[in-house]
């Protein structure tokens, strides 16, 4: 019965679900839809215009702009984020308050002992970035020691930091919020003079590219997944699954001091309730999105990335049609549980058998 | 060599000394015990009366009945986040009804159950029948309980409905457990409504989860699902009941809360749900799955608020005390269970 349908129906049929049950296609579609549903309500979303901002330098500006620029900490973060989950099939839900103490220390080594106000940074930016990649990675070795080798659940691990993170930020810098008036500090989280991109942006892409060049040329990836899949039968190839779960932890961290340096540099200052808050919630949603099984196992970090993305872009693009920004977690719900209940694997299975059960009909009258 | 197998899975198997539940039990209630010695020893006068034990219990009846909730979720191998925020909405939905809608306190109660009972039916039906990721679901619940509280009412305001008011306003007083005041007046102690209603959810569970037989299934499904598969137990009914179990439970814990508070708010009950959580682990319920009790679960609130007590009392109350200590006791407890039972597993 098969044999009669036409060549040419069956290839693309089966590239359609090649194309479908590829992990990346989720995102890529949520993505497309945002756009198609931007596209059609106002094109003028995607105008970019090169203005000039108050310095007289010029800046690219508009809603695209706007979320490559967002959306550059949860993208570092996603990367990290990704390969925790891989290897301990859990997530570090501690990472937003990790930024505020990345963010903190940055803040308390560029004051010095000039108190919150200093007129002059008191130590090169590059030695204070130095410092919060040590206290963040400190951090992720904390959580990494307590998820490997005390086999605590990541989830309640992290909740350690999560609950006392900034207080520690806080605590950090006496509970004062330092403000750095020079403008060179500025640049890693707005604009470098001369250069109409903001930052954030090619610092996200550099860390894309440095961690792509990672699993590209190590065996980082290849550890992680095996350790995520089966942890007893890595031990038995002579991998030790508790190291490889520690260091995805500290390269967490190191993504969190990134991050970090980003947040507290688009303001200049510290805010330790409000920093990065909820963002290790859409870090998750950002692995997840990309089509990674949260229970870890195999990943594919372009998926995450992508997640990132989307979910920006969707932020942004609520923020567009003016929701307000307290009521926008509801929207956000929807759009997360229907893409989500899109690729669950329950329903991807009966809609295929139902699209197939169509097809044999189809094929069945026309053979009659 | 077959009996070894048999005793391996600690959870079910009685030989070897007490089960995994029992003991994370132990040493949860032992350490509470111990520290609200230390908090009368070394504090003195403000924990020696009575009234300052049922304090703990009038402000956290609502976090007992969450985490209640949380931990039977917990239990069946789950989490749900989402009980913070649904909370709050429930406050809100609530606080709108009784005074701009004018309704009435038993039309509110029927609201808070009802959203409750929506969310669990929502969220059980995604975790148990399609398979998703009960965090994610339950983030979902958590965005979306907390974007409809603000579009319910962005604003806080508290609620002056009469029948609500006199609702409120009541106290069961405890026989026996008063105190005289400076005035040499003695002035009965009491617990609010509330926390009857927490008790009586803890004596409930505790009986199901001991008893029912839904309850042993709760065990078996968070132990093993598929050994509890061939055990002929249901398990996707079962991963629903649970979900559906845990949100009503935060629908009334959402009313207690209301009752306490009487107002609502778009940040109430901010971060209850990691509490809940935090008190489900300090109560011996671990989030693998299969190990767990309510009566921990009950302990572990106390304990959680008893310690904040203390860290006030002895004049830390920079914000940021608070949180490190319970942080670190929350570390200390993660330490402490995860070496039982790594040298329990060693022993066999």
């Amino acid at each position: 019965m098969t044999k009669l349908a036409s060549p040419e129906k069956k290839t693309f049929g089966a590239k359609f679900k090649e194309l479908a049950s590829n992990q990346i296609f989720i995102p890529v579609a949520a993505l497309l839809l945002l756009v198609l549903f931007n596209l059609i309500a106002d094109p003028g979303f995607f105008k970019i215009t090169l203005g000039q901002n108050s310095n007289g330098d010029p800046v690219l500006s508009g809603y695209l702009i706007t979320i490559l620029n967002n959306a550059s900490e949860l993208v570092i973060l996603a990367i990290g984020m990704t390969l925790v989950t891989a290897a301990s099939g859990g997530q570090d839900i501690s990472v937003g308050a990790n930024i505020a103490i990345a963010g903190s220390v940055i803040l308390r080594i560029l004051c010095g002992n000039q108190g919150a106000r200093p007129e002059t940074m008191q130590a090169p930016i590059i030695v204070a970035f130095l410092a919060a990649c040590a206290v963040s990675m400190l951090f992720g070795a904390f959580n990494g020691t307590l998820v490997a080798y005390f086999k605590i659940q990541p989830m309640v691990a992290t909740l350690i930091l999560f609950t006392a993170g900034r207080s520690i930020a806080a605590w950090i810098n006496n509970n004062q919020l330092p403000i750095i008036s020079d403008a060179s500090f500025g640049y890693f989280g707005n604009f470098i003079p001369g250069i109409p991109v903001p930052t954030p942006v090619f610092i996200a892409i550099a860390c894309v590219i440095v961690i792509m060049l990672v699993l590209k040329f190590t065996t980082l990836g290849l550890l992680t997944q095996s350790v995520g899949i089966n942890s007893h039968s890595s031990r038995l190839n002579g991998i030790d699954p508790a190291f490889v779960k520690f260091i995805t932890y500290v390269i967490l961290g190191l993504c969190v001091a990134v991050a970090g340096l980003i947040k507290v540099s688009r303001i200049s200052s510290i805010n330790y309730s409000v920093i990065a808050k909820d963002i290790e919630m859409d870090a998750i949603l950002a692995v997840a999105l990309g089509g990674n099984a949260l229970s870890g196992g195999k990943f594919n970090m372009w998926g995450s990335i992508l997640g990132a993305y989307v979910i920006q872009f969707l932020t942004t693009t609520l923020y567009k049609f003016n929701v307000a920004s307290d009521a926008l977690p509801a929207y956000k719900a929807v759009v997360v549980i229907l893409l989500v209940v899109m690729s669950a694997p329950v329903v991807r299975e009966k809609m295929g058998k139902a699209m197939k059960s169509a097809a044999s009909k189809k094929t069945a009258k026309e053979a009659k | 060599m077959a009996p070894k197998i048999a005793v391996k899975d600690g959870r079910l198997a009685k030989r070897g000394g007490m089960s995994d539940t029992n003991l994370l039990l132990t040493i949860t209630i032992v350490v509470f015990l111990l520290m609200y010695v230390l908090a009368v020893v070394v504090l003195g006068a403000g924990f020696r009366k009575p009234q300052a034990f049922f304090n703990i219990l009038n402000e956290n009846a609502a976090l007992i009945i969450l985490s209640c909730g949380m931990s039977i979720v917990m239990i069946t191998g789950g989490i749900d986040i989402s009980v913070g925020t649904l909370t709050a909405l429930v406050c809100m939905s609530c606080a709108v009804h009784l005074d701009y809608k004018g309704g009435s306190v038993f039309t509110a109660l029927l609201i808070a159950l009802g959203i409750g009972v929506a969310f669990g039916l929502v969220q059980g039906f995604l975790v148990a029948y399609l398979d998703i990721q009960p965090f994610i679901v339950s983030l979902a619940g958590m965005f979306f309980a907390k974007g409809m509280t603000t579009i319910v009412n962005s604003t806080q305001f508290n609620v002056a409905h009469e029948g609500f008011q006199a609702l409120k306003a009541i106290r069961v007083y405890v026989p026996g457990m008063g105190s005289i005041n400076k005035r040499g007046i003695y002035v009965p102690a009491y617990v609010e409504p509330g926390v009857v209603i927490a008790i009586l959810v803890v004596i409930l569970l505790f009986v199901l989860l001991k008893w029912g037989k839904l309850g042993r299934s709760f065990y078996a499904v968070g132990g093993n699902a598929a050994s509890a598969n061939m055990l002929g137990i249901n398990v996707k009914k079962t991963k629903f009941l649970a979900h559906l179990l845990c949100s009503t439970l935060a629908g009334i814990g959402g009313f207690v809360y209301f009752m306490h508070v009487g107002s609502g708010s778009p940040s109430h009950a901010a971060g209850a749900e990691m509490n809940a959580i935090a008190s489900s682990i300090i109560g011996g319920t671990m989030l693998t799955g299969g190990v767990g009790n309510v009566v921990g679960t009950f302990f572990g609130v106390l304990s959680l608020n008893t310690i904040k007590n203390i860290v006030a009392s002895l004049g830390l109350d920079e914000a940021w005390w608070t949180n490190i200590t319970v942080a670190a006791m929350i570390c200390l407890f993660l330490v402490i269970q995860s070496v039982v039972l790594m040298r329990k597993n060693e022993k066999k």
